[in-house]
């Protein structure tokens, strides 16, 4: 069948088995790699990647389900050399061990971000909850995450810089404002 | 690698387009919604479906909606397709219905939340689901569309068994209609090992008082201890009487005598039933505070009430 998608902002069209589940799709049908499959069973967390901008488990979602849809991977967090603050955040703060999880993480921590800019260390723990960490390397997870949020890429037209609001939707259109 | 065995896809426009794929494509056409129960079994083979008909386009299922007039007055209606994360994100839901909240914050993981569905939940019908729960408390009604028509079940009725509802091959749950009560309150706990882990117990009560401060009526169920449908004796108890601690903790123990656990990797039969009496306790104390503290959006007149 042939499968139309949007993924990290380029539109691709394969031709595909229904039976094909997103996470393969991804990983050897487009060739990328940073999407990790670990348990295969939507308990693991490490092959989330963002449909429409909400994080999904892609093994258990079928690649025919994301047709019409827009995928955002690992590789699409970054800005040309330009890091998102989430994947600087990961390495300033130790947020990575081995690095199995890390592709998940960092997707949900981007979403959560997106939706949330200033989330509380239960509510990051709360979103990365669904994820798991081999290396119990949890406490860097959540200080990485605080970091993105400490450092939002701002654009040219965001002026006032640090308005605490509490998380709303005005905030959230800001934050899709400045990774437009 | 678990991959599913081969399978034909099509995606739904309409109810009425999927119910006429469903007619066509026959009873090994299966219904894909959130997929995160459909998926799985389908990897390990324990569901091996000819024709998968994903319904996610459907945006008429994905609705909560609080009818205050017309034939549906005080009822609020919750479309099939309503994922969980829009389940647990409503505030109408948490002032109406707190019982669902709860019960969300515990279903799966925030991820799967995402995807899964009330419909999809309901029709898996694990005896491990919270929601069946939810809704046979809540006293649910299950909109279930065919050709013919669209028919109208009670929780009980919908429930068949462990993975069996009355849903038939070529027809759609679309709908589920929760009765908004005044003066009533609700919750729901459930003990699990880990986050995402399906329960080991669980409880879900539904209070309402009478104006004298009284229990005017009752509803208690339980999750994953071989309960079929409410407890009704320990329902019955509370019914008619003062709320008062001793009356929670009678209640919480008849519920540990009707219910029927197996031991399994999630614990002895015990620890089940201690689980049991402790979980319905602590919900009727929690439905209680609730239902004392809100007299509901459909309360005649703001009685008095008394402590």
């Amino acid at each position: 069948m042939q499968v139309t998608m949007t993924v990290n902002g380029t539109d691709i069209t394969e031709e595909i088995e229904p039976r094909v589940l997103l996470v393969h799709f991804i990983r050897d049908v487009l060739r990328l790699t940073g999407t990790h499959w670990g348990c295969d069973t939507s308990n693991c967390g490490t092959c989330v990647v963002l449909m429409d901008g909400q994080p999904v488990k892609s093994c258990t979602v079928l690649a025919m389900m994301a047709d019409g849809h827009s995928i955002t991977t690992v590789e699409g967090l970054a800005t040309g050399a330009v890091l998102d603050p989430v994947q600087q955040g990961f390495m300033e703060e130790h947020g990575l061990q081995c690095g199995f999880c890390t592709p998940g993480m960092m997707l949900t921590a981007r979403a959560l971000l997106d939706h949330n800019p200033h989330p509380d260390d239960t509510e990051i723990r709360q979103a990365i909850s669904g994820q798991i960490c081999r290396c119990t390397g949890y406490a860097t997870i959540v200080r990485s995450v605080k970091w993105a949020a400490e450092h939002p890429v701002l654009s040219n037209a965001d002026t006032d810089t640090d308005s605490d609001a509490d998380a709303d939707s005005a905030h959230g259109a800001t934050a899709d404002e400045v990774r437009a | 690698m678990q991959i599913p065995a081969a399978f034909d896809y099509v995606r739904a426009s309409t109810v009425d387009n999927a119910l006429a794929l469903l007619e066509r494509h026959g009873p090994e056409s299966r219904i894909l919604a959130g997929g995160h129960s459909l998926l799985p079994m389908m990897k390990l083979r324990l569901a091996r479906p000819e024709w998968l008909i994903d319904i996610n386009d459907l945006f008429e299922l994905d609705f909560v909606v609080h009818d205050t007039s017309g034939p549906d007055a005080g009822t609020l209606r919750i479309g099939a397709l309503t994922r969980h994360t829009t389940l647990l994100e409503s505030a109408q839901i948490e002032a109406l219905f707190p019982i669902i909240t709860d019960a969300e914050k515990v279903i799966a993981d925030p991820i799967v939340r995402n995807r899964g569905t009330i419909g999809g939940s309901l029709c898996q019908a694990d005896p491990a689901e919270d929601l069946s729960t939810v809704c046979e408390v809540l006293g649910a009604i299950a909109v279930i569309r065919g050709a013919g028509g669209q028919r109208l079940l009670s929780m009980d009725e919908f429930h068949r068994g462990p993975y069996e509802t009355a849903v038939a091959h070529n027809e759609i749950l679309c709908e589920v209609r929760l009765p908004v009560r005044s003066r009533t309150g609700s919750a729901y706990e459930k003990v699990e090992r880990r986050v995402g882990d399906w329960a080991v117990a669980a409880a879900g009560a539904s209070l309402t008082l009478a104006p004298d401060g009284t229990i005017e009526a009752a509803a208690i169920g339980l999750t994953a201890v071989g309960q079929t449908g409410t407890v009704t004796e320990a329902a019955a108890v509370l019914v008619g009487r003062q709320p008062t601690e001793a009356l929670f903790v009678e209640a919480g123990r008849l519920a540990s005598v009707a219910c029927d656990p197996i031991a399994d990797q999630r614990g002895p039969i015990d620890y089940k039933r201690h689980l049991a009496d402790e979980l319905t306790r602590r919900v009727l104390r929690r439905a209680f505070a609730r239902a004392a503290a809100s007299e509901g959006p459909n309360a005649p007149a703001p009685a008095t009430q008394e402590g």
